[in-house]
């Protein structure tokens, strides 16, 4: 099954360029430390996943660019072509002169119905190109007018046009949840920033480097793995697996996502792990909400069963354990067969809803990934976002009681009554996820 | 790309638009090697064929014929603009930009605003739609003129009011130089503040300019240059304030010191906007991410470095004195010191190879130096624009809503009332058909409205006493 990738805005097509390059380095550059037969596997569902087969035989990348100001577009159509590895079809995009102005408003009650169809017209282009469609990909960032005004628009467009297609939303932070989407999966520039300043040791950061770590990340997720037990193909659905695992409740679909490990590419020829180390760390950096593997958090344990009930009811207290609705891990590399996962299933990291095995999946591939002899990511839904998702609506908040910049969006149409909405739905969700 | 087209109104505004010119011609030259009319260029000029008859249709693609300004030059005395006409840019602007009278405006408002107003207004307006039709996508005005005489301060309000009325959807950017205290114009407190009315009510953005600050920066130019403190040659082309332009000018004129630090504002201003880089600000963001409140939308700007040492190697310590400088009140373009203030908004527009860690690592560094409005404490807006201005491996030019600003209105209008308490010159401008007291007492009241707004601020720090109460939901 193939994904359907819209890039959106200045972020989403700097951060989708990454991301297919990630994966294209992974598929060409690297061994993959297992079998011939394993690495055809994997590249051959890779290709079909992402890429199509053209007759010059460099693969184009399955996607749609939108921006509503040229340069970027440009700069990302030129720099995929001169890679030589993969390329972006030459009419899979469109664009305006002008920008957004970082005006959600404008974004969405302007550029979006102005240009639905013709945006539509490219992603329905795309859609016909897959032989099965596995869903959609959007990328963009909450802070700009493009990402965040038009990416809204043109998800609900999605979800109109695709009713049964699985839709997920890869957001940077700060704001937004969509109705439409089947699943948001966060990043937060900041954290990002920090990996690389820390793990990776990098003294002069460029966005770059960060859209480099984020697509790492995105890849570690999104290469092809195995679902069953016992797998014998690649899975074809990777969208609506996610979904399906992480997903129970439409009111709960926030992800965050960890990948370890994470270092500078010249020392990973020095480096071994072990798989029970990584997945020990990466269960503590779930239950610790670390971000990092570096300043984990090692007294957060989870509540024993029949202890007192902790603080989870005061809708104030932000808490330090981190309870978590589902959770998907994925191993790439070397023996994966032995990685013991029996911790992740411990009941006491869960919330009651779900069976604990059904709160709990795993998905392997003996391939390595992007040189990294062993890698364990983590998808969780659980309250990895509460906090700066609760900062964001005290900071927003505190300039809408001041009616700052409120004049800006009502010039589009936006009224105070559609802030008090847009206010009233976060809280629910900042609700409903405090009182897991 | 969008484009942008420049209205220099009176003596100031034709003589800081005349730089202008010959520095973003400068810069694309720097640039552009090959000779080709790209979109960086098409944002600020036309390419003509001049050998074709008549006005010579817009070539769009291909090499450079001949680059012609996106301008309109206004002013009611011939000299400034037929000097522009015979010096070297002559062949950058087309007869038909131009608008000129014979008399002048006798450094009266009223006479600008009212009486050539109502004279050249099709005419005006015709040339503006004319210049507009060349615009495949017009994003922005940027007004240029002085405050404290009369063509400038009166025309030029008269043609924002058009601007606003003809063109409402495109920004307006009005860089107006406010007169000092000792100005030898004894009517520019009428002049300023009559025309402060306008810039409230009608510009999306104003970038204050005073003359006295200028004049200090040249000034602490020349020190640093004569002193022989400096270790290394400072690269003669890199100073802010130098007109190594397209014109050799062998002896500068007095002012083209102070001009060149205003043309070099603009140029930053618009550069992530002609070229690329990892984090765009186009204007309408800077519209949008500065102006909280829409009458408040005066900025602060400053400019570094002020000159570039001949050495190659930046450490990081000589960037980072790059952001803590465009703070200093002797870096800012209008007598004010912003970081005794109160910060509404700011944006840090950086040119050349700077990085997002360093950009920061020094807000990070400078913000607790600083006072933010309560509910904005994260109020930067940042930009990253890949290519340098000539001369210099990077720059910063710092915008900042600030009620810094304050102090510079205040004066202004304690100046005002102390001509208008004893009627001085009044019936100069009475005498104007239009004219009427109360055009007076309308616009000092709006300019202490504006002042009043801006005390509010400083009173409350800008937000409610406590922190607003969350909406709650019901569990």
């Amino acid at each position: 099954m193939s994904l359907v990738t819209v890039q959106l805005g200045q972020c989403g097509n700097q951060i989708g360029r990454e991301v297919f390059n990630a994966i294209c380095s992974d598929v060409h550059g690297t061994h993959g430390l297992c079998s011939k037969k394993e690495n055809e596997s994997y590249h051959d569902a890779c290709k079909e996943r992402f890429f199509i087969e053209a007759e010059s035989g460099v693969p184009v990348a399955r996607a749609v660019l939108v921006d509503m100001e040229p340069k970027v577009i440009s700069q990302t159509l030129s720099i995929a072509a001169k890679s030589g590895y993969w390329k972006y079809d030459d009419h899979s995009h469109f664009c305006q002169k002008q920008g957004s102005g970082n005006n959600w408003a404008n974004g969405y009650t302007v550029h979006g119905p102005r240009h639905k169809e013709a945006i539509m017209n490219l992603v329905q282009k795309e859609a016909e190109k897959c032989d099965r469609l596995g869903g959609f990909f959007t990328i963009m960032s909450m802070a700009g007018g493009t990402g965040s005004g038009l990416g809204a628009f043109v998800t609900q467009c999605l979800r109109d046009a695709f009713p049964s297609s699985f839709i997920l939303n890869h957001v940077i932070w700060p704001y937004g949840t969509g109705e439409s989407s089947d699943a948001l999966l966060v990043h937060e520039n900041d954290v990002i920033h920090k990996i690389c300043a820390q793990l990776m040791h990098m003294k002069q950061i460029s966005f770059k480097d960060v859209n480099q770590v984020i697509a790492h990340q995105l890849g570690s997720v999104f290469q092809p793995t195995y679902t069953a037990e016992d797998g014998i193909h690649y899975s074809r659905n990777p969208l609506g697996d996610l979904m399906e695992t992480l997903v129970p409740h439409p009111e709960f679909k926030m992800l965050g996502l960890r990948n370890i490990p994470q270092m500078p590419e010249n020392s990973l020829a020095y480096s071994t792990f072990s798989w029970p180390g990584l997945i020990k760390h990466l269960r503590q950096m779930l239950i610790a909400n670390a971000k990092m593997e570096e300043g984990i958090d090692w007294q957060v344990q989870p509540p024993r069963p029949g202890s007192s009930v902790p603080s989870s009811h005061s809708t104030n207290k932000l808490l330090h354990f981190n309870t978590s609705i589902a959770n998907l891990v994925i191993l790439r590399g070397k023996d994966t067969h032995s990685a013991d996962l029996g911790s992740f299933r411990d009941p006491s990291l869960y919330t009651s809803w779900l069976n604990p095995q059904d709160a709990f999946s795993a998905w392997k591939t003996p391939r390595a990934f992007n040189k990294y002899e062993k890698s364990a990511s983590l998808v969780s839904n659980s309250q990895f976002l509460l906090k700066p998702l609760d900062n964001v609506v005290r900071k927003a908040w505190n300039m809408f009681a001041s009616k700052a910049y409120v004049h800006q969006y009502t010039k589009y149409g936006i009224e105070e009554e559609d802030f008090l909405d847009s206010f009233t739905a976060l809280e629910q969700v900042i609700s409903s996820y405090t009182i897991l | 790309m969008t484009q942008s087209v420049v209205v220099q109104v009176g003596q100031c505004g034709n003589q800081v638009g005349c730089r202008f010119w010959d520095l973003a011609l400068r810069e694309h030259a720097a640039v552009n090697k090959k000779g080709i009319y790209d979109e960086a260029l098409s944002s600020f000029f036309r390419n003509v064929d001049t050998r074709s008859a008549g006005d010579g249709p817009g070539i769009y693609k291909g090499k450079i014929c001949s680059l012609k300004a996106r301008a309109l030059l206004i002013d009611m005395e011939e000299g400034v603009v037929n000097e522009i006409l015979q010096g070297p840019l002559r062949d950058v602007f087309d007869s038909k930009q131009l608008i000129t009278d014979v008399s002048g405006s006798g450094n009266n408002w009223a006479v600008g605003h009212k009486v050539y107003g109502c004279q050249y207004q099709e005419n005006i307006v015709e040339k503006l739609r004319k210049t507009a039709e060349h615009c495949d996508c017009l994003q922005c005005f940027f007004v240029i003129h002085s405050m404290g005489g009369g063509t400038g301060s009166g025309l030029g309000t008269f043609v924002l009011n058009l601007l606003e009325d003809e063109f409402p959807e495109v920004y307006r950017f009005v860089t107006a130089v406010y007169p000092s205290g000792e100005d030898d114009v004894i009517t520019s407190p009428y002049n300023s503040v009559l025309a402060m009315k306008e810039l409230n009510e009608h510009a999306d953005c104003v970038l204050p300019i005073e003359n006295e600050s200028l004049f200090d920066i040249v000034n602490k130019i020349h020190q640093m240059m004569n002193s022989g403190k400096l270790g290394s040659t400072v690269k003669p082309n890199s100073l802010v304030t130098s007109s190594a332009g397209i014109t050799k000018a062998v002896q500068e004129k007095p002012f083209d010191a102070m001009n060149n630090i205003v043309a070099n504002l603009l140029l930053n201003l618009t550069s992530s906007a002609r070229f690329e880089g990892s984090l765009n600000m186009d204007l309408n963001e800077i519209s949008m991410n500065l102006v909280p409140f829409p009458r408040l939308h005066y900025l602060v700007s400053s400019l570094t470095p002020l000159y570039t040492l001949a050495d190659v190697n930046v450490p990081s310590r000589r960037l980072d004195q790059m952001f803590s400088d465009a703070f200093s009140r002797d870096h800012q373009l209008i007598q004010a010191d912003p970081k005794h203030s109160l910060y509404l908004a700011c944006a840090l527009l950086v040119r050349g190879n700077v990085q997002v860690s360093d950009l920061r690592r020094n807000i990070e560094r400078l913000k607790p130096s600083l006072h933010f409005v309560s509910w904005n404490q994260e109020g930067w807006k940042t930009g990253l624009c890949s290519v340098p201005p000539v001369g210099h491996s990077h720059s910063l030019l710092a915008l900042a809503n600030n009620t810094c600003v304050k102090p510079t209105f205040m004066e202004l209008r304690d100046r005002f009332m102390r001509l208008y308490k004893k009627k001085a010159h009044l019936h100069h401008y009475l005498q104007v058909d239009g004219m009427e007291q109360s055009c007076f007492s309308e616009a000092v009241l709006s300019l202490s409205d504006l002042i009043e707004e801006y005390n509010e601020l400083d009173a409350t720090k800008g937000g409610p006493r406590a922190d607003p109460s969350r909406l709650k939901i019901a569990v």
